[in-house]
């Protein structure tokens, strides 16, 4: 592992500098500079297709950027497929429609790249799942299939499954905004103890409550840029932009 | 502003009402609604009487069952005595009559795979799968072929009827399928020169037609191998549906990749799966449920197809009942040579048919 060299606690989990992405002719991310430290939680927000969603799948190269340096845990990213990977172990993703594998079961889905990926024993990944299936309160559902849960259950699972790689970093993709309202806190709550246990988290979420309790910074997107990046009880109380005090208008609906 | 409503009493669950439909209703509804309705419906059933009575009188009826030469067919309607007196010769061709328990024994086999995999109440499903692409083609071919453990070789130009046609239809088809997922998979590439290979591939054997391949198989195949390799008939046959087969096989595949939402493999490399292992752990498991019912249908055609191969002088079943028609001792019952054949395609191609039905119904509505 060269990375463990790369990790003393001094270097920020995630360094973006002068990122620029274009979908064809489409310039989707300008100019984004913006540094994670390790234990920041991060919350982004702004309107449906500002780039959100881009910003954060770049982070694990799931979208290629065009120009610009990202840095993740002390690893630059390049093209190479084996750094990607290698990235890619200290960083998990949950999505907004939860990305769970159909065909497996609960148990399955999260013991499969603790099996595969990291080489453990199955019955060491299975123990490692179950730990974290109890963790997010799902313990019971192990084996059932995806297809029979709730999407409250199901986005649980799908962060069961991050957590089971040891990320270091935790990347949150609209994670309740496919969710029925009733089932929205069941999530945020699992997010809201990951958040207290110290885990580096960078949320894409227009749950202002939840950016409230948890962020240490709350991020303002609009085209393709960074607005406005403040705490948030300034950002809240006292936001700078025109096109924040709009969001934040229209999104707390007053 | 409207008035509160409010109610506590609970109203018990009911049985839905039956609709209940006699034979004299279901007529009515269904044949016989309105003039031009009940007009047309007679005359379908005229249509029906007038055709089928002949057929069943000079297959059934009239037909002789019992004999074995032509001496027993008297009555004027069909002479299945035919049938039966060559029927060894049609399911096994020119196999030696005490090794034919080998190729029985293949059948059984095959048939017990089979049934293991596609009936859905049958445990441990990747084992028989194992079984069936990895284990079961050795033991299939030591058993057909002979060769080991002192079993006398069995050279396959003396291979033929139904069980050629079914070691055709059936290799091609498990053949093809691993160089499909790979053309497929390739067509998908984002290296430049393994996708225009794969696409190149596809479209060549996709515009050809078999029995072209076929004769490109018997004459030009010789001309790639070293001339002391003496390769077989059959062997070129197979090499030629397989790679005509594989084209197909990887636009089902495509078919299927394709039907998997985008998210799976996204979720796939987010845990740090490397691209084999996304293919092969998530996407395709995946792809291949959903594939089944192409991979019959495609199965069906290539079956069908396979009598095409007499044209390279090989006995498949089709070709064999063709050579009994020119017997000195059968001649005139080409009909009920011809009727045969068909009888045995439709019972085996209505079969996979009604398989494939069955399975786009459960793939349709379960997981
Ligand atoms: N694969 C793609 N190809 C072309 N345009 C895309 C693609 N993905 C996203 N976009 C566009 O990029 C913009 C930003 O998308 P996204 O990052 O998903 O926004 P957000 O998550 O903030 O809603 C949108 O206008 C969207 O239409
Ligand atoms: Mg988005």
């Amino acid at each position: 592992m060269t990375s463990q060299t790369a990790k003393a606690d001094d270097t920020p989990m995630i360094e973006m500098r002068g990122l620029n992405k274009w979908y064809g002719d489409f310039h989707v991310l300008r100019d984004i500079d913006l540094t994670v430290q390790r234990g920041e939680r991060i919350v982004i927000c702004g309107p449906s297709g500002s780039g959100k969603s881009t910003l954060i799948r770049c982070i694990n190269h799931l979208e290629e950027h065009q120009q610009g340096e990202i840095v993740v845990g002390g690893i630059p990213m390049t093209q190479d497929v084996k750094r990607i990977e290698q990235i890619r172990h200290h960083v998990g993703m949950v999505f907004q429609h939860f990305n769970l594998f159909p065909h497996l079961s609960v148990l399955e889905n999260c013991s499969l790249a603790p099996i595969w990926v990291q080489k453990k024993p199955r019955r060491e990944a299975e123990e490692l799942a179950m730990k974290y299936l109890e963790r997010v309160r799902i313990a019971e559902q192990a084996h059932k299939f995806p297809g029979q849960l709730s999407g409250g259950q199901q986005q649980r699972v799908a962060i069961a499954r991050s957590l089971c790689m040891h990320p270091e970093v935790m990347l949150f993709d609209e994670p309740t905004s496919a969710l029925d309202p009733e089932m929205i806190k069941e999530v945020l709550d699992v997010m809201v103890e990951l958040a207290e246990e110290g885990m580096t988290m960078l949320c894409v979420t227009h749950e202002m409550g939840f950016a409230k309790t948890v962020a240490d910074r709350v991020i303002f997107m609009d085209q393709g840029q960074i607005i406005e990046e403040n705490a948030p009880e300034p950002f809240f109380n006292d936001p700078q932009s025109e096109r924040t005090q709009l969001f934040l208008s229209q999104i707390l609906g007053h | 502003m409207s008035k509160l409503t409010l109610n506590t009493t609970p109203v018990d669950a009911r049985p839905a009402p039956k609709r209940s439909i006699g034979a004299i209703a279901w007529l009515r509804a269904n044949l016989f609604q309105g003039p031009i309705n009940s007009v047309l419906s007679l005359l379908a059933i005229w249509a029906l009487i007038a055709g089928l009575t002949p057929l069943i009188q000079w297959a059934i009826i009239d037909a002789d069952w019992i004999g074995t030469s032509r001496e027993a067919c008297s009555s004027g309607g069909a002479c299945w005595v035919f049938i039966s007196a060559r029927f060894e010769q049609f399911i096994y061709g020119f196999y030696p009559s005490e090794l034919r328990w080998r190729v029985d024994l293949t059948f059984v086999l095959f048939a017990v795979m089979i049934a293991w995999l596609a009936l859905p109440r049958l445990p441990a499903k990747k084992l028989a799968a194992v079984l069936t692409l990895a284990v079961f083609p050795i033991v299939a071919f030591y058993l057909l072929h002979g060769g080991l453990f002192g079993m006398p070789t069995v050279p396959t130009h003396r291979w033929g009827g139904l069980m050629l046609t079914l070691v055709l239809a059936v290799v091609g088809i498990v053949a093809a399928l691993p160089i499909g997922i790979v053309l497929a998979l390739g067509r998908q590439s984002k290296m430049p020169i393994v996708k225009s290979i794969s696409v190149v591939f596809i479209e060549f054997w996709r515009g050809v037609p078999l029995i072209t391949v076929l004769f490109m198989a018997s004459v030009m195949l010789p001309l790639f191998v070293p001339t002391e390799v003496d390769m077989d008939k059959l062997v070129r046959a197979l090499i030629g549906i397989t790679l005509f087969q594989s084209a197909y096989m990887a636009e089902v595949v495509r078919g299927g990749l394709q039907a998997i939402p985008k998210g799976q493999e996204e979720a796939a490399a987010a845990l740090g799966m490397g691209y084999w292992k996304r293919m092969g752990l998530i996407v395709l498991p995946q792809a291949l449920k959903m594939m089944i019912p192409g991979i019959v249908n495609t199965f069906i055609a290539l079956f069908k197809d396979t009598s095409l191969v007499l044209i390279i002088g090989l006995f498949d079943l089709l070709a064999i009942v063709q050579a009994a028609l020119a017997d000195a001792d059968w001649l005139g019952y080409s009909i009920e040579g011809y009727v045969f054949v068909a009888f045995v395609f439709w019972i085996f191609c209505f079969g996979m048919s009604r398989y494939s039905q069955y399975l786009e119904r459960k793939l349709h509505t379960g997981h």
